[in-house]
């Protein structure tokens, strides 16, 4: 095929079965000596869908990444992305992918405009394309203002922006982001949610891996967990939620001064209820059978309840249920650390 | 849990083949990255103003220091100096391609390059033609400097055009021994500091900036295998007159026998880590 300058005609793959698979991963496994990084693999991403790969530090996400992004050879197994085999195929490959990585990569020297014009000249957008892409795009990411400064000048944020940006310029089919929103504050971390989901619904697949349960249970309809390079869970988020059974429930007295008598009532049913700290309390893992008993039980005490609220348990609590063990992964994003709140 | 058991991928579920970039594409993209690299060394005055003035205060320094010492006068030493600067110029531009890489990869770009459908190879080129840009414009800063400092060139300017051409072949030999040093190193700064290990030696146990004779037997042993002495006089011969043959072709079969040895090693390094 001859490819003349500009975008390469893209042959279209032919698919197999899992024709609607953006990814697939099969039995992929990658040594380091004793390290099992990933220990035989599988996963499927659908097209126009965000999975999220959840795991502790060391589990094996960035070196699924890295491999699926064509940095790393697996030792073992097969991976196909965009319809383009990792090993076979990665310059096909390369032109259906966006990447950001655990660490930014952007140029130190440069602004943050001009990294991004040099990636759409690499990726054959011609002066102007490029320039409106870059400038789109730094619009997009808050970073105009920005635009003509050294990136070493840049706050964590903004590098963090700047390196999605530059991922997202060849507007890629599947985009592969490594703990993307770690170490960002609130603010900023919402205004990357936000750019990943208006990725979604341009179209572009996402495959997402992250130690937060509440960046997966915003952003991924699906979810694999990853514990020391094997996958230990792999579903929809509501249903992996469910399997850990039971939802947590909380309750708040009509009268406050009657918080302590409600916990009595619920105990002597063999239910154990905790005060909430928010002047409630909560019961967690009950079934439909304990929930109406519960309520009926408060009823017939006398006891009023003002508010009664059931949820599911955190993606932490199904974590926690999985491994049995405790997690080294935070409960939630923390809160902020700027210069301001340490001094 | 939802996953069945997963069956092995069929045999390619994928049209066979790859697709390189196509050479037009390649040109475009070493001309962009190229610009990226120059656009690095505008930003990093530092490093221009090292490229520029180290030769100059190097030629300040030893014309007025030594010159009257080893040549009898600072007129006599400058024509006795400066050709072998050159060869000097060709090797600090290979060190800095080294440096260079080791950034590129230390801080992640080079990932971020891997990851778009770019030749590996064009990445280099770039690096290659913006040192080699830098150290155009510090022969011509020199050469100048020189002029006005009482430098004449005797022979004519093909002869000039040769001593570049030269110098060029050994920064051309000497860029992959740098570049195996830029993806060996932790670090840029280490590669700096291995660099320099590698460089001074060559520099100073030269026939550079002093005449050979009167050192003991064991430097000249080792002056007189130094490809910079063979740069120096053949570089010398050049521009002042003289032998010029057996420095030539001593500087020269010192570029072949690094580009040999360390070629097929650095690429070979290269595209295992890209
Ligand atoms: N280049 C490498 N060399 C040696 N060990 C590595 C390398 N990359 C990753 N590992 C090891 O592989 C395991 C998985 O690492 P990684 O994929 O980075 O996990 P995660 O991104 O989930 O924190 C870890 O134990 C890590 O130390
Ligand atoms: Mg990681």
């Amino acid at each position: 095929m001859t490819a003349g300058f500009g975008i390469v005609p893209r042959m279209e793959p032919t698919t197999d079965s899992n024709n609607a698979a953006a990814v697939q991963v099969r039995g992929l496994a990658k040594y380091y000596g004793e390290t099992r990084a990933l220990d035989g693999v599988d996963l499927d991403v659908a097209e126009g869908t965000v999975m999220g790969v959840l795991g502790p530090n060391g589990a094996g996400k960035t070196t699924l990444v890295r491999i699926l992004s064509t940095l790393v050879r697996p030792d073992a197994g097969r991976a196909v992305v965009a319809g383009w085999d990792v090993e076979r195929q990665p310059y096909r490959l390369r032109h259906e992918i966006g990447l950001t990585g655990q660490y930014a990569s952007v140029d130190e020297l440069l602004s943050g405009y001009e990294n991004l014009y040099l990636i759409g000249r690499l990726l054959d957008l011609n002066a102007r394309g490029a320039r409106r892409r870059a400038e789109e795009l730094l619009e997009r990411f808050s970073l105009t203002d920005a635009a003509g400064r050294p990136t070493r000048t840049y706050s964590g944020g903004m590098r963090r922006r700047l390196d999605l940006a530059a991922s997202m310029i060849g507007r890629p089919r599947v985009l592969f982001l490594d703990e993307p929103t770690t170490g960002l504050d609130p603010r900023t971390r919402n205004e990357v949610w936000a750019e990943v989901r208006a990725m979604v619904d341009e179209g572009s697949t996402v495959l997402l891996t992250t130690q937060y349960m509440e960046e997966a249970e915003q952003l991924a309809s699906d979810l694999t967990v990853f514990d020391h390079g094997k996958v230990i869970a792999a579903g929809g988020v509501e249903t992996l939620k469910r399997q850990v059974g039971g939802q947590s429930l909380t309750i708040r007295p009509a009268q406050g001064a009657q918080l302590d008598a409600m916990i009595r009532c619920l105990a002597e049913r063999g239910l154990a209820a905790v005060p909430d700290g928010a002047g409630g309390l909560t019961v967690p893992a009950v079934d439909e059978a304990q929930l109406t008993a519960v309520v009926a039980a408060l009823g017939t005490s006398g006891l009023g309840i003002a508010a009664l609220e059931t949820r599911l348990p955190s993606l932490d609590e199904v974590f926690l249920a999985i491994t049995g063990e405790q997690s080294t992964v935070p409960a939630a994003v923390p809160a902020p650390t700027s210069l301001e709140s340490v001094a | 849990m939802t996953t069945l058991a997963a069956p092995a991928l069929a045999a390619p579920a994928v049209p066979a083949g790859d697709n390189r970039t196509s050479l037009r594409a390649s040109l475009h993209h070493i001309g962009a990255l190229t610009r990226r690299n120059l656009m690095r060394m505008k930003a990093d005055p530092e490093s221009l103003l090292d490229a520029l003035f180290m030769p100059i205060l190097f030629t300040v320094l030893f014309v007025y220091v030594f010159g009257g010492a080893v040549a009898g006068n600072s007129h006599n030493y400058i024509q006795y100096m400066i050709p072998g600067m050159f060869g000097q110029i060709g090797l600090s531009l290979a060190m800095a391609v080294g440096t260079g890489l080791n950034t590129d990869f230390t801080t992640g770009v080079m990932d971020r390059f891997r990851t778009m459908p770019i030749a590996r190879s064009s990445v280099l080129i770039a690096k290659l033609l913006a040192e080699s840009c830098r150290s155009a414009v510090s022969l011509v800063v020199l050469v100048l400097f020189a002029m006005c400092l009482g430098l004449r060139i005797h022979t004519s300017p093909v002869n000039v055009l040769a001593t570049l051409g030269l110098a060029l072949a050994f920064g051309t030999g000497m860029v992959w021994v740098s570049m195996l040093l830029g993806m060996a190193m932790p670090n840029p700064q280490a590669v700096q500091g291995v660099g320099m290990l590698i460089i001074v030696p060559l520099q100073f146990g030269s026939s550079t900036f002093a005449p050979v004779h009167s050192m003991p037997g064991w430097l000249q042993a080792f002056t007189s295998v130094n490809p910079l002495s063979a740069l120096a006089d053949a570089s010398r011969a050049l521009i002042n007159g003289g032998p010029v043959l057996h420095p030539a072709l001593l500087a020269l079969a010192w570029s072949v026998g690094l580009t040999v040895v360390f070629a097929p090693l650095a690429v070979a390094r290269f595209r295992k880590r890209t």
